[in-house]
């Protein structure tokens, strides 16, 4: 209950109430135990699959490994059993064949979910995705949606190399007919993914592999069968005054770490979890900007025509006058992702660079 | 080992449809292939029997077989076509061929822009292959896709509008050229890149094995056409779909459109064996050859494989031999092919063809065929009148379509669009 109560406030100013509010949800969950359940962010995804599945019989999951291995991150766990071979479709090692027999279904008003192993392999498919995916409602204007969902991790994971670590938001994000949803916590994945699922148009779900395994807290609204999120809409996660810090998928994580450490500097940090990428929700980051007057952006991937870039070229095209001092960006490296770990790490934004930057 | 996932059970079907059944020993005249000697066909091997048997044997047309008395198709006593569907297919390449002629005038006359690929000449393809399909199969093309879409059903003032990019085109005049969907007839494009419909093709034939396998719809017996050219067939996602087609035994037709030329690629030049119907059999489906400038052949061919597909047995390579008779786009200088090549195909022409079996089988006389010749021209004039005096898109059309939720904040618990959600747009709805 308290948990509710503390989301719609948080458009309000009124983070004295906030901090009361998260405190007495913390006390809540230790006694009322219906309210705030913890939940993985892999079994709220597992979840929601379940869920959309039985709802809806049009729903079918297709990819490598998802059947009898599992899922390869064992996402996809227990659905072949519950579901058949016909519903959950294990695939020779074709993505640009089978995401495009994904689309070719989706045409037909099917409602396919592709899992890429990691969205490195959307590579060899990316013609689908973008040419006949994400076009076709413009080019048959109106006449063939296609709502299919392409999902799976993005994002470097522990020590994979470069091939396998590369941030796909900027990408997909840039093109027109797509929706790209980046969650954070498990209920931003159950809630975007069965948005995702439910909706009419090609979407592109970028999870993270390391956050898979973490687990947060869930409000029973949420472990509703119903429960959807709005797709283009980003969420205030920490109310502040000083700086806005707008981050996606497992960058938010470090952005309230590091809103915490700025905290007992008395610098009061706003974190928004963009949640989409496209629809990017620029209303809310401007009206934060105006709030604040300062921007960090930051996010994974590559700096150059990055999701950062277009926040910032954004914010200075509608709230420049607001705008107290230049924004910062902190991205990745601009190098592809080395291995030994001392390197990778500093390739990766860390927390620190975050303090930095907001300072 | 694989194993389909379905079932590899054959369909029951009302047998009171003749074109399922297969043709018992009538053997093809030799097409030649390029000049060279001659590949004896015999459908017979190809479809009935062996196709029941469950393994994945290959069950291609590969043998030679022994000439034994090859009946002339234009034998009296089994004439492959009837007056009535004889008329049908002559329209259907004469309108097709009016149609292609009339875009290039209206290309050089500055009407029409951009890409515009041309299909004369290969008219018996899409005539013999498109016309024994339900309004409910789909076609799936490549940017050589204004016949496909004409001889699926689509009208010709809408293809012509949508050339033109007028709103009242097939597409709004969003699509273009390269681009004709339509839903309604079951078109599902016109993509630009090679190979790019095939998987799409394979997802539609998967769809209509879903739902009759899935959804329960019992009688859902939808084939795809997945039409494509030869250069197409060295490329990856070819081979990615055959693979899982006949895997999971899906309701598609490869159908190759070989004119021997990719731009100005010659197929020889570019692939390693040119026989493109014997990739079929590497991948346990059965692989046809037949001359495509041949209306009557062709669609021979294509009631077995349509057959096939509509039974459950599963997919089947087609190799079409054809020709085009003009250059591959309409900016193309055509330069490189021989003209003695061009000619030799010229006296192939699938139109003449037609004309000259049916004078011949005494089927229809002149003067019908020049009804239907002048039928064909006020047609083509009619909609070329149309798409001219249709508007051009409104400047707020640029936006729109762009994706089927009106605002892109997608799906409610309640089942309807956010959008529409009054709570949600006044920011007071709780998330």
């Amino acid at each position: 209950m308290a948990g509710i109560i503390g989301r719609t406030m948080a458009t309000a100013k009124l983070s004295n109430l906030n901090k009361f509010l998260v405190g007495s949800r913390v006390s809540a969950s230790r006694t009322y135990s219906s309210a705030a359940k913890e939940m993985t962010v892999r079994d709220a995804l597992n979840s929601a699959l379940d869920e959309e599945m039985s709802a809806d019989p049009k729903v079918f999951v297709m990819g490598e490994e998802v059947g009898e291995y599992q899922g390869a991150y064992k996402i996809t766990k227990g659905l072949l059993d519950k579901y058949g071979p016909e519903r959950v479709l294990d695939t020779p090692i074709t993505e640009a064949g089978f995401t495009g027999i994904g689309v070719g279904a989706a045409y037909y008003g099917l409602k396919p979910i592709i899992e890429f192993m990691t969205f490195n392999f959307s590579m060899q498919a990316i013609d689908h995705i973008i040419n006949s995916a994400a076009k076709s409602n413009y080019m048959s204007a109106g006449q063939i949606s296609v709502p299919i969902v392409f999902r799976g991790p993005n994002g470097a994971a522990a020590g994979v190399g470069a091939q396998h670590s590369q941030c796909y938001a900027a990408w997909y994000g840039a093109c027109p007919g797509l929706k790209v949803l980046a969650p954070y916590s498990s209920e931003d994945a159950r809630g975007l993914l069965k948005a995702a699922i439910r909706d009419p148009d090609p979407v592109v779900f970028l999870e993270n592999e390391l956050l898979y395994g973490e687990s947060f807290p869930v409000s029973a609204e949420a472990l509703d069968s119903s429960f959807s999120l709005p797709i283009g809409k980003a969420k205030a996660k920490r109310e502040g005054k000083d700086v806005t810090i707008t981050a996606f998928s497992k960058m938010v994580g470090y952005a309230l770490k590091a809103a915490e450490i700025l905290d007992k500097e008395g610098i009061s940090a706003e974190v928004i979890n963009l949640r989409s990428i496209r629809p990017l929700d620029r209303p809310a980051i401007n009206a934060s900007v105006r709030k604040t007057n300062r921007l960090v952006t930051v996010e994974e991937g590559f700096p150059q025509h990055g999701v950062g870039a277009e926040i910032c070229a954004s914010v200075v095209e509608e709230s420049f006058e607001y705008l107290d001092a230049p924004v910062e960006r902190i991205t990745g490296a601009d190098v592809p992702m080395p291995y030994a770990a001392n390197l990778e790490r500093l390739a990766v934004p860390q927390i620190e660079d975050i303090v930095r930057a907001a300072k | 080992m694989a194993t389909s996932f379905f079932t590899a059970k054959v369909l029951p079907l009302n047998s009171t449809r003749s074109a399922d059944k297969p043709l018992l020993g009538q053997v093809l005249l030799p097409s030649s292939f390029l000049g060279s000697s001659a590949h004896k066909l015999s459908l017979n091997n190809a479809f009935s029997l062996q196709s029941q048997r469950r393994s994945n044997a290959v069950v291609a047309v590969s043998d030679v077989v022994k000439d034994n008395k090859s009946k002339s198709k234009s034998s009296i006593s089994n004439l492959l076509i009837t007056k009535e569907e004889g008329l049908e297919l002559y329209e259907d390449m004469v309108l097709g061929r009016a149609f292609e002629d009339m875009c290039a005038q209206m290309y050089y006359r500055g009407k029409m822009f951009g890409f515009v690929h041309l299909y004369n000449g290969q008219e018996a393809v899409s005539t013999g292959f498109i016309k024994l399909l339900k309004k409910e199969d789909s076609v799936v093309s490549t940017y050589r896709d204004h016949v496909h879409a004409l001889s699926k059903g689509v009208p010709a003032r809408q293809v012509m509008s949508e050339l033109f990019g007028k709103t009242t085109g097939c597409c709004r005049g969003q699509g273009g050229s390269m681009h004709m969907f339509s839903k309604e007839h079951n078109v599902l494009g016109g993509f630009a890149f090679i190979g790019e419909g095939i998987p799409v093709a394979t997802g539609a034939a998967f769809t209509s094995k879903y739902r009759r396998e899935v959804l329960k719809e019992a009688d859902c017996d939808h084939v795809t056409l997945a039409f494509f050219g030869d250069g197409t067939c060295n490329n990856g996602q070819f081979y990615e779909c055959l693979n899982m087609a006949a895997l999971w035994k899906l309701p598609i037709i490869f159908v190759v459109e070989n004119n021997l030329w990719a731009i100005g690629m010659s197929h020889l030049r570019s692939t390693s064996d040119p026989e493109i119907w014997k990739k079929g059999p590497a991948f346990g489906m059965p692989g046809v050859h037949v001359d495509g400038m041949d209306v009557l052949k062709v669609r021979e061919v294509a009631k077995e494989a349509v057959g096939r597909a509509r039974r459950g047995e599963g997919p089947t390579l087609v190799e079409c031999e054809t020709y085009r008779f003009r250059g591959h786009s309409l900016a193309d200088p055509d330069e490189l092919r021989d003209p003695a090549e061009k000619n030799h195909y010229a006296t192939r022409d699938p139109i003449t063809a037609l004309k000259k079996y049916m004078f011949e089988n005494n089927l229809v006389n002149e003067a019908e065929l020049k009804v239907i010749d002048k039928k064909i021209d006020e047609l083509v004039e009619e909609s070329v009148e149309f798409a001219d005096a249709s508007p051009v898109p409104a400047r707020n059309q640029l936006l729109e379509n762009v994706f089927a939720d009106p605002r892109g904040f997608g799906i409610g618990p309640d089942g309807r669009y956010r959008c529409e959600d009054p709570k949600f747009t006044e920011g007071t709805a709780q998330v």
